[in-house]
């Protein structure tokens, strides 16, 4: 089957960083045929940034998304921008996006904020959607993103990685507990 | 690197180079090219290789020409306005017949155009952008693994036939990351040295394929991209010579063409149509046609790997019944040689602007040109 999952933000939060980690986790610690793309546009940083995966268990052929399925959000400006072919479950950041108007399933989550409280920087957001990405859709195991982060990360930042990836498996599981699939006007 | 991992194009391209035994780079930066660069910057010094920025793109394919005559495999990677630049070298590494690997991540041109998106409008330069008369063989990979082997590929062509090989990539497929296996070790053939030191320009009469030599071995070693006789010294005013040495240049490729192409055919047996496709389209192609075979529509998919020489004998063949669907990012260049090759009208889809045409909307062309 053809999962689909897109990531977006703002160039510099490491919206690229988080797709690519969890296309490696499936590809390697899954044993799935993954892909992953990025829109690429001139500018580096601020700008809205997108990177999408494709995991399948079979061949994937077309590179592109055509519907995602799941969307993890860390700006509003991102929202408003790729929003619009996307339906299923939205996570996002809720330091960060203020204003959901779309109705849809969605899962809050305050990365950026629990990063800096619990970690002393930002930087460790996209982890924590990581981890909340995997506890709320489990599109992969726990196991395969912890492996895939500690590969992926400078050395030097396991631990903190592996206490965002903890902070994210943990709210990823409060906002389970708390939504259980109802709209996102309930939270 | 070995073993199953998983990566990005332009990383595979780079790591298939390096595998090959490419000991040499010089480039000079250009999206979406720029990670095999970049890579190979990192890459190389440790493995106590060369990686040379260069002031432009020009003096990048000169220094990897003047490396292979010093002994060392190498290689250049860029992208439209970049390639237009190496023009007139290419030329001369085909005169001159020195194996080298120009890796060509093609965006949308003409200039500057559109540089971070993607497109394969640069085929047809690729085989004639060079003035006077030549064959390069041009590879078209579709995936990560085949940045890896094709560039593997290119290198052991460029050896055997001792002539530029181009990898002709787009940005969908330098950019994207995915499974990829990295082998232990490749197959990888050096074009040997000639025993006497001369005559390194006086080909095999089967292969035409002349032995090479190199600097730096004691011998006189004379290269000129004037019309040169086979110890590789000028001739410029004898039309015998320069009429022997060009057409033996092309005749070198073309005669050989059986043993360089590459080509995947998927459902070639039946078809009502067959889809010709290379690169990333090939990707989209290939849903479509596993699609429609589905519903019982008898439609074949040509991937073609080798983009020169073309399997001429194959594609006369299957287009005798099957009509020739044409899908390229681009506005029909290989459809020019497709319908050369055939002679009959082709059914061309040519999308630019920057986008890969997505299954669905070829899925659309095939039914109306098939009235299906």
């Amino acid at each position: 089957m053809r999962r689909e999952i897109r990531f977006g933000g703002f160039g510099g939060q490491g919206i690229v960083t988080a797709g690519i980690i969890l296309a490696r986790a499936a590809a390697l610690y899954e044993n799935m045929n993954a892909l992953q793309t990025q829109s690429y546009g001139p500018e580096a940083r601020g700008g809205a940034s997108k990177s999408e995966v494709i995991i399948s268990d079979s061949e994937i052929y077309y590179p592109k998304v055509k519907k995602p399925e799941i969307f993890v959000c860390m700006s509003q400006q991102a929202l408003e921008k790729y929003f619009k072919d996307f339906s299923g479950i939205l996570i996002y950041d809720s330091s960060l996006i203020k204003n959901v108007s779309m109705e849809v399933k969605a899962y809050s989550i305050p990365a950026t904020m629990l990063a800096m409280k619990k970690l002393g920087k930002t930087i460790f957001a996209n982890i924590i959607m990581l981890g909340a990405l995997v506890e709320t859709t489990k599109i992969i195991g726990r196991e395969a993103l912890k492996s895939a982060v500690l590969e992926s990360v400078p050395r030097g930042t396991e631990d903190l990685n592996m206490k965002a990836l903890k902070i994210g498996f943990e709210e990823g599981k409060k906002a389970l507990e708390i939504k259980n699939g109802n709209s996102r006007k309930d939270c | 690197m070995k073993g199953k991992l998983f990566l990005q194009g332009n990383i595979a391209c780079a790591e298939g180079a390096i595998a090959a035994g490419m000991r040499f780079f010089a480039g000079y930066p250009i999206t979406p090219s720029t990670e095999v660069a970049e890579w190979l910057a990192k890459r190389l010094p440790k493995l106590n290789c060369i990686y040379q920025q260069m002031e432009d793109e020009i003096a990048s394919i000169s220094a990897i020409i003047g490396a292979r005559w010093a002994g060392t495999k190498s290689m250049t990677a860029t992208s439209g306005p970049g390639f237009s630049l190496m023009m007139e070298n290419l030329g001369y590494a085909a005169m001159t017949e020195t194996p080298i690997v120009v890796v060509n991540v093609q965006r949308s041109g003409p200039s500057t155009g559109q540089p971070t998106l993607t497109a394969s409008g640069d085929i047809l330069q690729a085989m004639h952008g060079s003035h006077g008369d030549y064959e390069v063989i041009l590879l078209s990979p579709n995936s990560v693994q085949e940045m890896f082997d094709l560039t593997v590929e290119a290198f052991n062509l460029s050896e055997r036939y001792r002539v530029p090989v181009l990898l002709m990539s787009d940005e969908v497929v330098g950019h994207m990351r995915e499974n990829v296996y990295l082998p232990e070790k490749v197959e990888s053939y050096d074009a040997p040295l000639s025993e006497k030191g001369i005559d390194y320009f006086k080909a095999d009469p089967e292969t035409l394929v002349p032995e090479m030599q190199v600097f730096g071995k004691g011998y006189n070693v004379h290269v000129t991209g004037l019309t040169h006789d086979e110890r590789g010294y000028p001739n410029t005013n004898e039309q015998d010579v320069h009429s022997k040495l060009v057409r033996r240049l092309c005749k070198k490729i073309i005669d050989n063409a059986e043993e360089i192409v590459n080509y995947e055919l998927s459902y070639g047996e039946d078809a009502d149509a067959i889809v010709i496709v290379y690169g990333a389209v090939s990707r989209s192609a290939m849903e479509t046609v596993l699609k429609l075979r589905k519903k019982g529509r008898k439609v074949g998919l040509l991937r073609l790997i080798t983009l020169n020489p073309l399997p001429e004998k194959l594609i006369r063949k299957l287009t005798r019944h099957a009509i020739p669907i044409v899908i390229e990012m681009n506005l029909g260049q290989i459809k020019k040689e497709i319908e050369r090759i055939s002679k009959r009208k082709i059914y061309f889809y040519g999308k630019i602007g920057g986008e890969l045409p997505s299954p669905e909307e070829i899925e659309e062309f095939m039914m109306r040109v098939m009235k299906w």
